[in-house]
């Protein structure tokens, strides 16, 4: 039953695949506007060759890590404080839920003129598209642990640190991890927004890739780049988050 | 808060004139009032009562998880004001740790308990779980368990730590009948093995008089004590034995006359 599945949507993607090909070379559209998937293929394969693919993903994939292990670091313990007091609930967790709707490119501006073109701004505009999300996403999961657990955990003597560790912790970790992942998606998009915009020499990221692409003309590196943006999303989530979570379904019996 | 049998009589849990009231809706709420009560070391006290007679608000104010507006409660001498493993309790739902397997559930309590090295817990969870009826499922997560086997474990997690009083928050209500059968006689099994004090609530009459060495039956609005029934029958009992019946049907006529009777301040 597994093969017919993951067939039908190959065809598909490959008849579509056949279709772009067939209907550029067929000269109906300029190939410098829409390259076909054969002239992206080239660029993608010349990339890798040359290197710069690989330098540039990892630069990305760098920045994105440290932006969002910052942002969780920070995420977590103050949407945990918010849960636990209704003074931070009103004012950072209100702060939150405000600075989570503003979209992340609207930090760009603040840190480059906060911090110039260079590194730390790239971070700050990671950190402020993860942490807020995050910070949300903790709070709500805290929130709604069932208040039946911690009346249990209590009457076995569980408080303070003990009470948070082995009791709400766990039992908020579903949503604290659908936070994370939503912080996750959220750093990805403002590390876009934030290589694009930012120059900077330290280092040469897919955004830059990207930028670089726009200013030559050359279509077939935009969407190639798109693609890999596009395909790392993919891969974080296939291979890191979507097996947490379905692992927590599973131990907690929410799945079969 | 050390365990210490009380000098002056052998009643263990003491509640004198409590009462507690709620912010409600309609203003101050009397839960329960003016409750007087002791338990006797050993003793199976069960409080019975329709919704609304404060049995549960009762039972929270045993296990030190609300607080008394009036009055005191007393374990062994000494006041309640914080829950305590001194009185653990057994819940409606069985509050089972989603997260934990049954053994580690068991030992969540045990864990917290000073003065025991890891092998004498383990030792101590797995005997508990073995009492119940369940030392093939320590590695059962409460989701492969049927909800009759999730209130044993909840049951063994409440016995392991070795409470001074039991505290059982109608734990057999979302049973379906023939597990709470079985219940019933695992839990008198228990009671007599172990010479546990225990005090459940319940607003099923038959399930009082099945397990009660006295039925305290409290009354609404607000929650008092109505009427105090000895129970003298034979352990172990059985819920359909026709001596049971005739009793829990006395108890049934008292409590309905109790509410056909007019009251001030009601239509």
């Amino acid at each position: 039953m597994k093969s017919p599945r993951a067939l039908v949507p190959i065809v598909i993607g490959l008849l579509l695949l056949g279709g772009w090909e067939w209907f550029v070379r067929s000269g109906r559209v300029d190939d410098v506007l829409v390259p076909a998937p054969t002239q992206i293929g080239e660029w993608f394969w010349s990339a890798l060759r040359d290197g710069s693919l690989a330098s540039a993903t990892w630069v990305t994939m760098r920045r994105l890590m440290l932006g969002f292990i910052i942002g969780a670091a920070i995420g977590i313990p103050v949407g945990a404080l918010c849960a636990r007091s209704s003074l931070a609930r009103d004012t950072i967790g209100i702060m939150s839920l405000g600075l989570q709707t503003l979209p992340s490119v609207c930090w760009v501006p603040v840190a480059i003129i906060a911090f110039g073109q260079n590194e730390a701004a790239v971070l700050f505009v990671v950190v402020m598209g993860t942490v807020w999300a995050v910070v949300i996403a903790v709070q709500e999961s805290v929130l709604s642990v069932q208040p039946l657990y911690l009346r249990a955990a209590m009457t076995m003597g569980s408080r303070g640190w003990h009470l948070w560790l082995r009791v709400i912790f766990p039992a908020a970790l579903p949503g604290v991890i659908s936070g994370l992942k939503q912080g996750w998606a959220f750093a990805w998009r403002s590390l876009m927004a934030a290589e694009i915009f930012v120059v900077i020499l330290s280092g040469f990221g897919l955004g830059s890739l990207l930028h670089a692409g726009r200013e030559l003309l050359r279509m077939d590196q935009v969407v190639g780049v798109m693609l890999v943006v596009v395909g790392v999303g993919l891969l974080a989530d296939l291979i890191f988050f979507s097996p947490i979570e379905r692992w927590l379904r599973r131990s907690r019996g929410l799945e079969r | 808060m050390p365990a210490h049998p009380s000098s002056e009589s052998n009643s263990q849990l003491t509640l004198r004139n409590v009462t507690k009231r709620f912010n409600g809706r309609s203003g101050l709420v009397t839960a329960v009032e003016d409750i007087s009560l002791q338990v006797k070391e050993g003793e199976f006290l069960v409080l019975v009562g329709p919704s609304g007679c404060g049995k549960s608000t009762l039972l929270s104010l045993l296990a030190g998880l609300e607080q008394v507006d009036e009055g005191s409660i007393k374990l062994d001498g000494a006041n309640v004001v914080e829950p305590g493993r001194d009185r653990l309790v057994m819940f409606q739902q069985d509050a089972l740790f989603p997260w934990l397997d049954a053994l580690e559930n068991v030992l969540f309590g045990l864990r917290l308990k000073p003065g025991l090295t890891d092998a004498e817990r383990t030792e101590a969870a797995r005997y508990y779980l073995d009492l119940v009826g369940l030392a093939d499922k320590e590695k059962a997560h409460p989701h492969e368990l049927s909800g009759g086997m999730r209130q044993r474990v909840a049951l063994a997690r409440s016995l392991a730590p070795n409470p001074r009083v039991l505290l059982m928050d109608e734990p057999f209500s979302a049973l379906d009948a023939l597990t709470r059968d079985q219940l019933y006689g695992d839990i008198q099994k228990i009671f007599t093995q172990r010479k546990k004090t225990i005090v459940l609530v319940t607003h099923n009459i038959r399930e009082a008089v099945c397990l009660g060495d006295r039925v305290v039956l409290l009354s609404p609005n607000p929650g008092r004590i109505r009427q105090v029934f000895n129970i003298d029958l034979p352990r172990p009992r059985r819920i359909n034995d026709p001596a049971l019946a005739t009793l829990a049907a006395d108890i049934t006529t008292a409590l309905s006359a109790h509410l056909a009777e007019p009251k001030e301040g009601l239509v």
